[in-house]
């Protein structure tokens, strides 16, 4: 015990460094703020201490060549004791991350603490905010798989529509003509070296700033934010009801902490490593690229925008959103901090949420991607097959050979990019089942080429089929009318 | 020589100093930022784009689509797998092709043909293309890419070795060479 005294001591007379960390970590903070809503900043550092150490480990064995990086990955989930762990973590240690930081972010919105004086560590944790995402992308290209191969050229395909640079960003993000060995290595380098980097410089920023200006304090309603007075308001209220960051605040962070990790550790051995899935081979096209989950709402978003509507939409739907989060504390910089008194603020953050876990939802199940294997794999339900003529049967067949399933759903099975089609004759009389059949429109591809007259009549015959028992079919009024006899015939005719 | 009041020696040598590290920095950056724009400007020369054979003739028969694969011009021994690309080939009849590339011009995901419907689907976003590779239906805002390609020696060829995206050139002019005999390349 007196030796690592002594050690200590020596180590203190050359580094000085003691007296500054006690001072630190003895900061005075305002008593409320020992909160359990004050534990998501450290936890975030935390899983990112965490990213950093299974990344390195995983770096060990991680080839990052377009030939071999697929093979590698396997080397780490089937050979390597417990390669398969680290890279569970590391994968699901991304998935909190984002999580943990988004928390945080909504947290310190609705406690207004981006306001005056602490614009600037807002600012900076947008930055923040942006690189995990850009962690969690180059993360996704790095596990080189098939989504991972799809996925940087959806990323080409966006960057392509830029005005102008667009094709130069592309090559640029690329790293040449395809997508092969040099955009691998671009994106390793990004995610091992150079947002990294950035993220260790700017979280370093990010603390020195919450440590200088002190954490924010509990916003009370009423409690106004101004210029003018906020900084002496503040050192009152540590001085007259302040404790000392250590112990009085901190033990909340370190049991948050914890927490997330055992539940990270969890999590990682019961779920396992995502992936690698199939080899990233561009010749094998049997694939559905899908985005990791914090991407969902935006795959989701790109296929629910009206067509013209996206390219604007991804151009500048981003710079707006990014803009008005940098603007927020110069907008809002003073006033009210309680969330009782900031009915948009909450307004906004739980539209936000709702829209962006609805888009997210959808996404799971997307009801726009056809299913391409249904018109094979997903017989139509006996009831409607049942009691049927030859013919209708026949047309029956055609909906299946003719990969009409692939996008309409009988009795909940098949693809949902076009309508169910279980009561279709109710809404279509048989002339207009033939002439959406034949022409398409509505977001439907025409089939006239594709069907021949006995093909057309009997998928019609089919499709005349699908109403409730009961009720009757749609028919054409005029054609009931034309039918009946006329009581006053027409005294001209043109005969 | 004279010095004005409030420029000492050693703060001239500090502007100085800088200055020097300004000029090297300025040099440096000329290599640091050639190397970080290469494929930039790669791209404007030519080699990108190159006639390729995808086989054979017989390997497409006439009246149906086929997947055809290439090898890539500008490639690396670590590429891998990476190296080759599809292409949808669509012969007419004898002598006329349609070359289109796999990506869906939506956001690029590949798309699969279907002969029985005479239609290429897309399964990211559901965009669909008839066979000639015009837009059918979904949100992709134009037709399939289309490669030029030549006949030589019983080979079909095609000029590709760039990603397309839905801003490449549409429907590059198809160069068709007929006799079979010739060698132009």
């Amino acid at each position: 015990m007196r030796l690592m005294q002594q050690i200590g001591e020596w180590l203190d007379e050359r580094l000085q460094l003691a007296a500054t960390l006690r001072e630190t970590a003895e900061h005075p903070v305002p008593r409320e703020t020992a909160s359990w809503f004050y534990v998501f900043g450290s936890a975030a550092l935390v899983v990112f201490v965490m990213q950093i150490i299974t990344g390195i480990l995983l770096a060990v064995t991680y080839v990052p060549s377009a030939g071999e990086a697929w093979n590698s990955l396997q080397t780490l989930n089937h050979s390597i004791a417990f390669g398969w762990y680290i890279r569970a973590l590391h994968g699901w240690g991304s998935n909190f991350m984002v999580a943990i930081v988004l928390i945080h972010m909504v947290q310190v919105f609705l406690f207004g603490a981006f306001k005056y004086p602490r614009e600037l560590t807002w600012i900076v944790g947008i930055f923040l905010l942006l690189m995990t995402l850009g962690m969690a992308f180059s993360g996704q290209v790095l596990r080189f798989d098939q989504d991972a191969f799809w996925g940087i050229g959806i990323g080409a395909s966006i960057s392509s529509r830029i005005p102008i640079v667009g094709p130069w960003i592309v090559y640029l993000l690329l790293g040449g003509p395809i997508i092969a060995g040099s955009t691998l290595s671009r994106f390793f380098a990004l995610h091992v070296f150079v947002i990294p980097g950035m993220l260790i410089a700017f979280i370093g920023l990010h603390l020195l700033m919450v440590l200088k200006l002190g954490i924010n304090e509990w916003p009370m309603p009423g409690r106004i934010v101004r210029k003018s007075a906020y900084i002496k308001e503040y050192h009152e209220l540590t001085k007259k009801d302040g404790i000392p960051f250590v112990p009085g605040a901190v033990y909340k962070d370190i049991f948050f902490a914890g927490c997330v990790l055992l539940t990270l550790a969890i999590v990682a051995a019961y779920f396992g490593p995502f992936g690698p899935s199939g080899r990233p081979d561009p010749t094998i096209i049997q694939t559905a690229p899908r985005p990791d989950y914090f991407f969902l709402w935006l795959y989701a978003l790109l296929s629910l925008l009206p067509p013209q509507a996206e390219t604007p939409a991804l151009l500048i739907g981003p710079v707006i959103a990014i803009l008005f989060l940098l603007l927020l504390p110069f907008l809002f910089g003073e006033g009210e901090k309680s969330w009782r008194r900031r009915p948009i603020a909450v307004l906004t953050i739980l539209l936000v949420a709702v829209v962006l876990g609805t888009f997210t939802d959808l996404a799971g199940h997307p009801p726009w991607s056809p299913v391409m294997d249904a018109w094979s794999g997903d017989p139509i339900p006996q009831q409607f097959l049942q009691n049927r003529s030859a013919l209708e049967r026949q047309g029956a067949l055609i909906f299946q050979l003719k990969q009409c399933h692939n996008c309409h759903a009988l009795g909940d099975e098949g693809g949902k990019r076009g309508p169910a089609l279980d009561n279709v004759a109710l809404l279509l009389t048989p002339d207009q089942l033939i002439r959406q059949v034949i022409q398409g429109g509505g977001n439907m591809p025409a089939y006239g080429k594709n069907l021949s007259p006995p093909e057309t009549t009997a998928l019609v015959a089919f499709l005349k089929t699908l109403h409730p028992a009961g009720q009757p079919p749609a028919r054409n009024a005029s054609r009931t009318i034309a039918a009946e006899p006329v009581a006053n015939p027409p005294t001209s005719t043109n005969r | 020589m004279t010095l004005p009041d409030n420029l000492s020696r050693r703060a001239m040598f500090v502007k100085l100093g800088i200055l020097f590290n300004g000029i090297i920095a300025t040099l440096l950056a000329i290599p640091i930022l050639r190397y970080v724009l290469a494929p930039v400007r790669r791209a404007r020369k030519v080699g990108y784009d190159t006639w390729l054979s995808i086989g054979s003739l017989e390997q497409f028969p006439a009246g149906q689509t086929r997947l055809g694969t290439f090898r890539n011009p500008d490639v690396h021994p670590w590429d891998g797998k990476t190296a080759y690309s599809a292409c949808w080939v669509r012969r007419i009849d004898e002598h006329t092709f349609q070359v289109f590339a796999i990506n869906c011009m939506h956001l690029g995901c590949p798309v699969r043909w279907f002969p029985q419907s005479g239609l290429f689907m897309c399964p990211c976003h559901g965009g669909v293309y008839y066979e000639d590779g015009a837009r059918a239906s979904g949100p992709p805002e134009r037709g399939l890419f289309e490669y030029a390609y030549k006949i030589e020696e019983g080979k079909l060829y095609i000029k590709a070795g760039e990603l397309p995206t839905p801003v490449s050139p549409d429907k590059p002019s198809a160069l068709v060479d007929m006799s079979g005999k010739q060698s132009c390349a």
